[in-house]
């Protein structure tokens, strides 16, 4: 696409073949790729720039610089296929690196890659929260910027899946754009010239078919805020459950909108629920600063609510189970609050709804990758741990069990709510507690679930923190977690919000926990709430102990979450999802391990939420049923003895979390 | 022809002291890698592009730290913009420095 653009392609050879390659819409990437790669450069510091520009000509990359953000904005507004790759400077006078990391993660949805001198983890981990794809540490050496076609490569494989997720010309777009048919001259592509070149011959082949294929497809649809908005209102409309692309399209009535888009916006949004729901702790968080808005931002957000609290719970395996014992904890009504945070929060996920996906799945060794959405959850300051272990107390009691099966998803959502609750420290608990209390009892399952996860989190956090994590103090500080997570998230975090209720609802509902008990398993509706719910609670904790644990996501947990409240509210909350999907999952195995294990013995949240991102998030309803009586077990277990629990748990859990792909 | 060779010599023994005191570091070299045919001036530019930004970061830098009382966060600040620069073209010593002096602004040590 490069190539027939005109733009100067240093690597000449291909061209003719690349001439008669025109790729339907989205590939960008010319056929001597990595070569010819579009690169913007924005730092402040020209020595840097200079010699950014410098190793990336040499990497047979185009280059364009820029020193201010502002212009390089306008420059990629103007020029949406313009570039490639954005390289992205943190520290910048006119505007905030990850401001600018946002807004191209929205608006243009292209991969980013942030650079610093500064290398500590809490700033690593706020970038991979933001949706960045690669966090480079200067002096940047030029083996780093050579890699950096595979952010690329990865964005565009998985927009194609989800933008043609329902045609199969997803994998020879991902093979086509890694073809360049001769790149001997860089040591990543020598190999695959030659075999690409010999494929390429076929693939053209079908490119072209393709092509006339995609010319009848409708190019990329932009899912700006407004039309995500729609949508959310749409699917809210239909319930989620009865959200079909078809009607969807029809309740939109957006012209050019097409059922495919629809669908593979569905598709994310469903996870992107599913996420939240295992970031429920940190909605409640969000919830909290929420609650300081205007009353109308709460009552959308419960409509959401319901609908991502579900979605999430989908999507996120993890996220469901803890969602379940959240809700249940949290009295269902907190729930419904976090289920609006969190959907309004997962309307901008979905927008960096596949970044944060994909992120993790690509760095999970790396902070930058995965952490953008763990940042979310380590950005919680750790003050939260102590508010959240006093609310864990009381609502951790009654969800031990609950805990246990939200483990993966609580970790999530601890750290959410550890995020959370830091944020929104007072104004949004009293809130949510208002307002959750007011919020639908359908949610039952939330509170439950929020008290499990607390107490697993409590869990957690004792073990790698010490001694202040008592199950019950968990549910309790889950609160805070959401409360503070708010005051932060205001901005953005609408569902965090939500999540907060949820968390507050969770203490003062431990009464509840009985009804929702028997709720949760009854009202399989509302799973998402109860991840949400579960994995703020769980989140919480797991937060608590990721810093301990001293992984990086505990960190940048709580460095993150203030950071990340500039962002938007997607980008946190994808973010914190996952990142808290992430840290529970994989990435941090050391900390997910022992979060998940002490939850639950096991585990079918830990492997579910990080196998599947995507489909499964049905998946997780079911575990979350029985996820619940483990986590009440659990947090009976918990109450006992929880430095027992934890290392019980941790070490069966770890091995699935170890097992899960990353 | 003798001048000449005493002149590389030269040039390249205080290069080589550069590295031995500790000035530079193997983000130089990379540098001078970087430097090919197609741009033979690289390294110079890149250094003197350097010196022009430190020479300003460093007025600015003289320039808070006449105000009372002393804005560290603005200093800190400065520091992390000149370390950032200074790393990127392998000054160690002053990276080091950049390093050190952005402790005492956390410290809030006046004197260091």
């Amino acid at each position: 696409m490069n190539l027939g653009v005109g733009s100067v392609v240093k690597t000449m050879s291909g061209a003719s073949c690349s001439v008669s390659w025109k790729s339907g819409g989205s590939d960008k990437v010319s056929d001597q790729f990595p070569a010819g790669l579009r690169v913007l450069v924005v730092d402040d510091d020209p020595t840097c720039l200079m010699i950014l520009e410098k190793m990336l000509r040499n990497c047979h990359y185009e280059v364009t610089k820029s020193n201010r953000a502002e212009h390089a904005l306008s420059m990629l507004r103007e020029n949406r296929n313009g570039f490639d790759i954005v390289i992205s400077d943190v520290h910048m006078p006119d505007m905030d690196g990850f401001k600018l990391l946002e807004h191209v993660g929205l608006e243009m949805d292209l991969p980013v890659i942030m650079m610093s001198a500064d290398d500590s983890k809490d700033v690593v981990m706020k970038g991979v929260t933001h949706g960045a794809c690669d966090y480079l540490i200067k002096p940047v050496r030029i083996e780093a910027l050579k890699n950096i076609w595979q952010h690329v490569i990865r964005k565009k494989k998985h927009e194609l899946k989800d933008k043609d997720f329902d045609q199969s010309t997803s994998v020879e777009d991902g093979d086509q754009q890694q073809k360049p048919p001769e790149d001997v001259d860089y040591s990543s592509s020598a190999n695959e010239g030659s075999w690409k070149s010999s494929k390429r011959r076929k693939e053209e082949d079908e490119t072209e078919e393709r092509d006339d294929l995609s010319t009848s497809k409708k190019p990329r649809v932009v899912w700006s805020v407004e039309l995500h908005q729609q949508f959310v209102q749409a699917v809210n409309q239909l319930g989620i459950d009865k959200a079909v692309p078809k009607k969807i399209l029809e309740l939109m009535n957006v012209p050019g909108l097409t059922r495919e888009n629809v669908a593979s916006h569905l598709q994310k949004y469903r996870l992107y629920l599913r996420r939240l729901s295992g970031v429920s702790q940190h909605q409640n968080g969000l919830n909290n600063s929420f609650m300081g808005h205007p009353e109308a931002t709460y009552g959308t957000m419960t409509s959401f609510n319901g609908l991502e609290l579900q979605a999430l719970a989908a999507t996120g395996q993890l996220p469901a189970q803890s969602l379940a014992t959240l809700q249940a904890a949290a009295l269902g009504r907190s729930a419904t609050k976090s289920a609006i945070s969190m959907p309004l929060v997962d309307q901008r996920n979905l927008f960096s709804f596949e970044n944060p996906k994909l992120r993790f799945s690509e760095g999970q060794q790396q902070l930058n990758n995965s952490n953008k959405q763990i940042n979310l959850l380590h950005g919680i300051p750790t003050t939260m741990e102590p508010k959240q272990l006093a609310d864990l107390h009381q609502s951790s009691q009654s969800f031990v069990a609950m805990n246990m099966q939200g483990n993966a998803r609580m970790q999530q959502n601890n750290a959410l709510l550890m995020h959370m609750s830091q944020q929104q420290q007072q104004s949004s608990r009293a809130q949510m507690l208002n307002e959750t209390n007011n919020g639908q009892v359908s949610r039952p399952p939330l509170s439950m679930s929020q008290p499990a996860a607390v107490l697993s989190r409590n869990s957690i956090v004792d073990n790698v923190r010490g001694p202040i994590y008592n199950p019950v103090s968990q549910t309790s500080s889950m609160v805070d977690f959401s409360l503070n997570q708010t005051t932060e998230l205001q901005n953005n975090s609408f569902p965090l919000v939500s999540s907060n209720s949820g968390m507050s609802t969770l203490t003062s509902k431990r009464l509840l926990l009985e009804e929702v008990n028997s709720d949760i398993k009854g009202s399989r509706g509302f799973p998402p709430g109860y991840d949400i719910f579960e994995e703020l609670q769980q989140q919480k904790t797991p937060d608590w102990g990721l810093p301990n644990i001293g992984s990086n996501f505990g960190a940048s947990d709580h460095s993150s979450i203030p950071g990340t409240l500039d962002v938007s509210p997607s980008m946190l909350v994808q973010q914190g999802i996952s990142s808290m999907k992430k840290n529970g999952l994989n990435g941090n195995s050391p900390i997910g391990g022992p979060q998940l294990n002490l939850f639950s013995g096991g585990n079918l949240l830990p492997v579910k939420a990080e196998q599947l991102p995507d489909t499964s998030y049905q998946n997780t309803f079911f575990p979350e049923q029985f996820g619940q009586d483990d986590l009440m077990s659990a947090l009976l277990k918990q109450q006992e003895s929880v430095g027992q629990v934890e290392t019980e748990f941790g070490f069966d859990g770890y091995s699935p979390l170890d097992n899960l792909p990353v | 022809m003798e001048r000449n060779n005493n002149l590389h010599r030269q040039v390249a023994s205080l290069r080589q002291s550069l590295f031995d005191q500790g000035y530079v570091e193997e983000q130089f070299i990379e540098l001078e890698e970087l430097q090919d045919d197609a741009t033979p001036n690289f390294v110079e530019e890149v250094v003197t592009l350097f010196y022009n930004y430190s020479a300003r970061l460093i007025h600015n830098i003289d320039q808070s730290l006449e105000e009372h009382p002393l804005d560290f966060a603005k200093l800190d600040n400065f520091m992390h913009q000149f370390k950032g620069s200074s790393s990127s073209i392998g000054a160690k010593k002053v990276k080091i420095e950049c390093t050190q002096f952005m402790e005492y602004c956390r410290a809030r040590n006046v004197e260091g």
